[in-house]
């Protein structure tokens, strides 16, 4: 965020001068403002998804859903965490107490890291890395272990096949995403979100990713859908088969640290498919370039960041509406169907488009 | 260095926020008496079977390991691919030769039947 490297710069002109002043800790309290920030905007991101899911799940089923819970039923997330809250925290007699309560925090916070990357306006990003995209993929691939840990943990055979589901998935989706992002970062010659972003501002929606890559961005999406355990990928927690697969022993807030973890994963992917694919803060009508309008005075550029904001998360909520509706079309894979898929069609065809890539970039040079 | 002092305090307080989720049950949930069929592990309302840690399937086993070549190949193409084209014709043509390698070890892998499920 902007506001955020303004200060590191103050901080270390400062820890050069002088030991400890007190604008240094005016710059550590400042830098907490835009975290706190975020950490408080995903939140209440992740209550509207879980909102929305059930909404929009009743309105393909053509039930009335939540609407008791504040108008709309808007609160009933809200209301379902903390009765979460309030229930007995159950730890299985024969499992591994520490691995069992680690497994939930370890899927929220690697989720929970991705954020820093994502930028939602020119210059709001919490941190505009040079490797941005490529920690995305280091942290995201931190989560399995979170998963394959509960399911280990609960000495559950349900829970057991369910976390090996788990990881098994997510490392072979891991590998086309992983390309696909290859992809992008070689056309913007950068991984870091705000150059991709950038790189796609100019000639409006015709300058998106979108355009160039369209193998690239079909392998992402689906790639992006099994990584979030979303059906028609929900292998992993399939109910039919394996009760609840690694969340079979949980209850109370830990169960719902996994559910806070899917939601959170769910628009990570979104909020990253606008961002390398959508040109995410920008207007992307041709000839309108709404920061420049609002950049000549500081109410004119509040007002053209708000509006950043506002257009990043209108294209990711587009995506996550896909993806719900997605789940109440396509019925579930099996599990050597979902691994086929995975190796044996999309890694090919992820490199085959890396390497078309190379070749246009090469052309161009 | 000074763009990891965000990323660190942001790592604290995610530390926090999830610790403080865990933590909150011990003052706030309810505790019922409890029995060891309520603490047993589930298994459709029979007594549990066995440890559910005994063997499982190899095939899961293979699936890492293919993953773990797989995820540090397409590591190495990062350096290479962003600084493109400031490396021309040598490095597109070595990267190529890499990739001429890796396609082969995927080709020889498939037709060993290592990503197969049956």
């Amino acid at each position: 965020m902007i506001i955020a490297t303004t200060e590191i710069q103050a901080i270390n002109s400062f820890s050069r001068s002088e030991s400890l002043s007190l604008k240094e800790v005016y710059g550590l309290i400042w830098l907490l403002v835009p975290i706190l920030t975020l950490i408080l905007v995903i939140i209440i991101g992740v209550l509207v998804i879980v909102w929305l899911e059930r909404e929009i799940s009743a309105g393909i089923q053509q039930r009335i859903g939540p609407e008791y819970a504040g108008p709309l039923g808007i609160l009933q997330a809200l209301a379902d965490g903390t009765k979460l809250l309030f229930k007995e925290d159950l730890l299985p007699s024969r499992g591994d107490i520490s691995l069992f309560s680690l497994g939930p925090s370890i899927a929220v916070i690697s989720t929970l890291l991705s954020y820093l990357v994502i930028p939602f306006g020119y210059h709001l990003v919490l941190a505009d890395l040079s490797i941005g995209i490529f920690l995305w993929i280091a942290i995201s691939s931190i989560a399995p272990i979170g998963l394959l840990m509960s399911g280990y943990g609960s000495n559950n055979k349900y829970s057991f096949s369910g976390g090996l589901r788990a990881a098994a998935q997510s490392i072979s989706y891991e590998i086309p995403l992983t390309l696909c992002v290859l992809s992008i970062s070689l056309l913007s010659n950068s991984s870091s979100t705000v150059d991709i972003v950038e790189a796609q501002s100019k000639y409006g929606f015709w300058g998106w990713n979108l355009w160039r890559q369209p193998i690239g961005f079909l392998v992402f999406l689906v790639s992006s859908l099994a990584e979030c355990e979303r059906l028609p990928f929900d292998l992993p927690e399939a109910e039919e088969e394996l009760v609840a697969g690694y969340q079979t022993e949980y209850s109370g807030i830990k169960f719902g640290l996994f559910y806070v973890a899917s939601y959170l994963n769910l628009l990570v992917s979104s909020l990253f498919v606008t961002v390398l694919y959508l040109g995410g803060w920008n207007l992307s009508i041709p000839y309108i370039f709404i920061p420049e309008l609002f950049r000549k005075n500081k109410t004119g550029g509040i007002f053209g960041m708000t509006i950043g904001i506002l257009i990043t998360l209108a294209k990711a909520y587009l995506f996550l509406f896909i993806s719900i509706a997605t789940r109440w079309t396509l019925p579930r894979l099996r599990i050597d169907q979902l691994l086929n898929l995975g190796w044996k069609f999309l890694l090919p065809i992820s490199l085959g488009n890396l390497l078309l890539t190379t070749s246009s970039q090469l052309v161009s040079l | 260095m000074s763009e990891f002092l965000p990323i660190s305090i942001y790592l604290v307080m995610s530390l926090l926020l999830s610790l403080i989720l865990i933590g909150l049950p011990f003052l706030l949930s309810s505790n019922s008496s409890t029995y060891p069929e309520k603490l047993s592990a589930y298994e459709c309302g029979f007594d549990p079977s066995g440890d559910a840690r005994s063997r499982f399937d190899i095939r899961f086993y293979l699936v890492s390991i293919l993953f773990i070549i797989s995820d540090l190949e397409v590591t190495f193409c990062f350096p290479w691919a962003v600084p493109l084209n400031r490396i021309d014709l040598f490095g597109f043509w070595s990267m190529m030769a890499f990739f001429l390698i890796l396609t082969i070890g995927f080709i020889y892998e498939w037709k060993r039947g290592a990503s197969d499920w049956e």
